[in-house]
């Protein structure tokens, strides 16, 4: 059953068009991946999806349910919540204050959600740096309390947008075990990502966006060898050119 | 955290036992005064991170519909002390309706508050009804029915009881799930909307919030001086005075009003003492110790106290 369905999205900026009529489906209880270059119109699309973009054509259905330019605590309250790139952290407060403000969307009780915080703390392992200051955190530490976060909502379906940039390889190899127990959990999940490795041990289903379009669709290994993806990320052969 | 209230309360309450002279009285009323009209600016800018240049139109609109209400229409003075309250809460939710629907942040909502005020003052001083150049004179007639007193420690107790009212909500709002939101909004707005907060429902609470509490220091005011003109009810001055004393003590704590109000007011008679008092010499005074603060405790006083705990 599709949670999400995007149809023929299109986004322009001025003169360039950064998404161009795309498609696709997010199948509940699953992991998709979304890939593409630099600039490929990915994170575009996510601020489409959450309401904090509105499309120039196309539709964005949760649920069965049309929610194309709502705004985005009204998309929230539905179920469906977006990480950013470019970590948002409210830098004044405490991990766990940062995490209830998360929670207070079903638990009006202050003592409560700081509670609530502190379970959503060890489920991504951030236990230990409860009373940090969020500006204190690393740059995977600041990762992971976006994931925390947006978790706190309890949503049905969860938007990632690079969580893994910028991390060691065992901090991917960290935060890949939380996402996957997440999945397990029952949330669905979309992410983008860059890392490759990550992204095709992740995904139950992939896309491929390059220059505003899908270009390709399928399992983790048909993408790999998919003669167009390579195209788009390593380039033409010289002599084709 | 709790016995340096109870030390607080305790001190203001004894304290006209202690202060024989008026003037020293009238000093503590007054910083109370400024205490109050401190907390009303922290709650929209110091925890909401709505910065404005223009509490003035709040105190103003409290001041004058409260003088308006008496002297024009003959009402007492504590239905008019109530509605306007709630004449400050109104003002509050229009000028946040406006502004926050558009998107306004940062200057250019602090730049569209000041305006706000500077319209109310040239129209306060322009229309007859409100006494135009004059300003609104009310009659003294000592009386609880008048909510005037002819002891001054009356008037001491009355401003007391109002912070006291004033901080004690503050304090339920910095634990309530409105307060984590407004600091949430002032951290980061686009990721407070992401975690599903309606912000702009947030901060039109919270300007409407501190429209009402910034209009009941201006009818203490009116009680208090029995006169208000434009210049003082809508004059930038009252402005600048509403966000000193949070910035100073430190914004976004609950004591940190008072604390700045409790500095500020001894640092203007300190000035006055030292360097006599030349007009001005004080606002001197205080524009160095902002810059002070501000280059070396950017959390206010209150972050030197907190960084020794």
């Amino acid at each position: 059953m599709a949670v999400l369905e995007i149809s023929d999205i299109s986004k322009r900026f001025g003169g360039l068009l950064a998404v161009s009529q795309a498609s696709l489906e997010v199948q509940a209880g699953r992991i998709t991946g979304l890939i593409g270059p630099n600039g490929a119109g990915k994170t575009t699309l996510f601020a489409i999806i959450a309401g904090f973009a509105r499309p120039d054509g196309g539709s964005v259905k949760f649920d069965g349910r049309e929610i194309t330019g709502m705004a985005p605590h009204r998309i929230c309250r539905l179920g469906l919540v977006r990480t950013f790139q470019i970590v948002q952290p409210f830098g004044a407060l405490s991990v766990r204050e940062n995490i209830a403000v998360g929670s207070h969307l079903h638990e009006r009780g202050r003592a409560r959600a700081l509670q609530e915080a502190e379970k959503i703390a060890r489920q991504v392992g951030m236990q230990a740096q409860l009373d940090t200051p969020a500006q204190s955190l690393t740059i995977a530490g600041r990762k992971r309390l976006e994931l925390a976060r947006a978790l706190a909502t309890q949503p049905r379906l969860l938007l990632l947008d690079e969580v893994m940039a910028g991390l060691t390889p065992t901090e991917v190899n960290e935060i890949v075990a939380v996402i996957r127990s997440i999945r397990d959990a029952g949330v669905t999940i979309l992410l983008i990502e860059h890392v490759m490795q990550a992204v095709m041990s992740l995904s139950d289903d992939v896309y491929v966006l390059n220059q505003g379009r899908i270009i390709a669709r399928g399992g983790p290994r048909d993408i790999a060898s998919n003669a167009q993806v390579i195209e788009a990320y390593l380039g033409r052969r010289a002599t084709h050119a | 955290m709790k016995k340096i209230l109870l030390v607080i309360i305790v001190f203001f309450l004894v304290l006209p036992l202690f202060v024989e002279s008026r003037f020293w009285l009238g000093f503590w009323t007054t910083t109370l005064f400024f205490a109050l009209l401190g907390q009303s600016w922290n709650i929209l800018g110091g925890y909401g991170g709505q910065v404005s240049f223009g509490h003035a139109v709040f105190f103003g609109t409290g001041a004058y519909v409260s003088a308006v209400l008496q002297v024009r229409l003959g009402l007492d003075a504590w239905t008019s002390a109530a509605i306007a309250v709630a004449a400050g809460a109104l003002v509050g939710a229009f000028i946040g309706a406006l502004s926050f629907r558009y998107g306004l942040r940062g200057s250019y909502f602090a730049l569209v508050t000041l305006a706000f005020a500077e319209v109310f003052r040239v129209l306060a001083n322009a229309w007859d009804f409100t006494g135009s150049g004059f300003g609104m004179l009310v009659p003294m007639k000592p009386g609880a029915a008048n909510l005037q007193f002819a002891d001054r420690s009356g008037f001491y107790y009355a401003i007391l009881l109002l912070v006291v009212l004033a901080y004690a909500l503050t304090w339920r709002v910095e634990r309530s799930r409105f307060g984590a939101y407004l600091l949430a909004i002032r951290e980061n707005e686009d990721a407070a909307r992401a975690l599903g907060i309606n912000a702009f429902r947030i901060k039109l609470a919270a300007i409407t919030l501190s429209g009402a509490m910034a209009a009941m220091a201006g009818v203490f005011y009116i009680q208090y001086y029995l006169f208000v003109d434009s210049h003082v009810g809508y004059g930038p001055a009252m402005s600048v005075n509403a966000l000193l004393a949070p910035l100073i003590g430190g914004a976004g704590t609950v004591l940190g009003p008072l604390i700045g109000a409790v500095a500020l007011g001894s640092l203007a008679e300190l000035t006055s003492l030292l360097l006599g008092k030349e007009p001005g010499v004080n606002l001197l005074a205080f524009g160095v110790l902002l810059l002070v603060i501000l280059r070396f405790l950017p959390n206010g006083l209150m972050g030197l106290l907190r960084g020794r705990s």
